[in-house]
């Protein structure tokens, strides 16, 4: 029983960090990378500040 | 624990997104705006030998200026730290699963590691670069950006929690790979940016991004710490 329940949390953290991480790359993506000319054009100086590819 | 911990680097991650987006408004605007001045322009040398600068009538026509651009710099500098902080989040959650506990000073190395990752090492190949300086194809740099970024985070991590000396070797291999690899580079560096305020660019770009991801990480320590023992989620 305390086996089980311990499994069950560790795979609720397990999903927390899958999460995360997708939610982060995510971010990170639109951040650095994204095309669309209206998300290019806010984030430009910024890219340039952090020094992600840009033009 | 774990969602704490992820909580807490996000908020963490907005928190060192405003110092960043500061220091960049103060810092590194004026050079890219000054750089702006250059980009587009051409070189006219006349037959004398003498030359003169055609400066570009407009490069950036579209772009928002004014206060939609500081927002715009601000509100995606946010965005960019919210995702490093998950992203530093995953790692230390992922080592306290491990018994790597959490905290202020433990915090401090990891915002050094994901600076060295995401900033340093990338900059060694392709260095912080203004508007108009010469480069190679974006796909293939950003393709070799995120190659460098993914490989010296990884190898960081094998050689902070490697156990034996065989881990320890893979780890440097990771970390010199993208520069074994070298970056995409352009047929030449000319460019009509000054090399100076290319340099200071480069050396402020790297500043800027140490001292916010050190906040990062420090700050993400601390509040996993905070966290209270044996708390559920």
């Amino acid at each position: 029983m305390t086996f089980s329940i311990a499994r069950l949390r560790l795979d609720s953290e397990t999903l927390a960090i899958a999460f995360a991480a997708v939610l982060g790359l995510g971010l990170v993506f639109v951040a650095g990378f994204a095309n669309a000319s209206a998300v290019h054009d806010a984030a430009h100086d910024q890219r340039h500040a952090i020094a992600f590819p840009c033009h | 624990m774990t969602s704490r911990t992820l909580t807490g680097a996000l908020i963490a991650g907005l928190v060192a997104g405003l110092l960043a987006a500061a220091l960049n408004l103060w810092a590194l605007t004026p050079l890219i705006q000054e750089a702006e001045t250059f980009e587009g322009a051409t070189v006219h040398v006349h037959e004398d030998g003498t030359e003169h600068v055609h400066e570009a009538a407009h490069s950036h026509e579209a772009a928002p200026e004014g206060l939609a651009r500081s927002f715009g710099t601000v509100a995606t500098t946010l965005v960019a730290y919210a995702g490093f902080g998950l992203l530093l989040g995953v790692g230390m959650a992922t080592a306290a699963r491990m018994g790597h506990a959490p905290g202020l000073r433990t915090g401090l190395l990891w915002g050094l590691g994901g600076f060295a990752a995401i900033q340093l090492a990338p900059a060694v190949g392709l260095p912080p670069e203004l508007p108009g300086t010469a480069s190679a194809d974006l796909a293939a740099r950003q393709m070799w950006w995120a190659l460098c970024a993914a490989s010296t985070a990884t190898g960081l991590a094998a050689l902070a929690f490697g156990r034996n000396a065989g881990v320890a070797a893979l780890g440097v291999a990771l970390v010199l790979l993208p520069h074994l690899l070298g970056a995409p580079q352009p047929p030449s560096h000319d460019g009509l940016v000054p090399p100076g305020l290319a340099a200071a660019f480069a050396t402020r770009s790297l500043g800027v991004a140490a001292l916010s991801w050190a906040l990062l990480g420090a700050l993400t320590g601390l509040l996993a710490q905070r966290a209270p023992r044996g708390a559920l989620a």
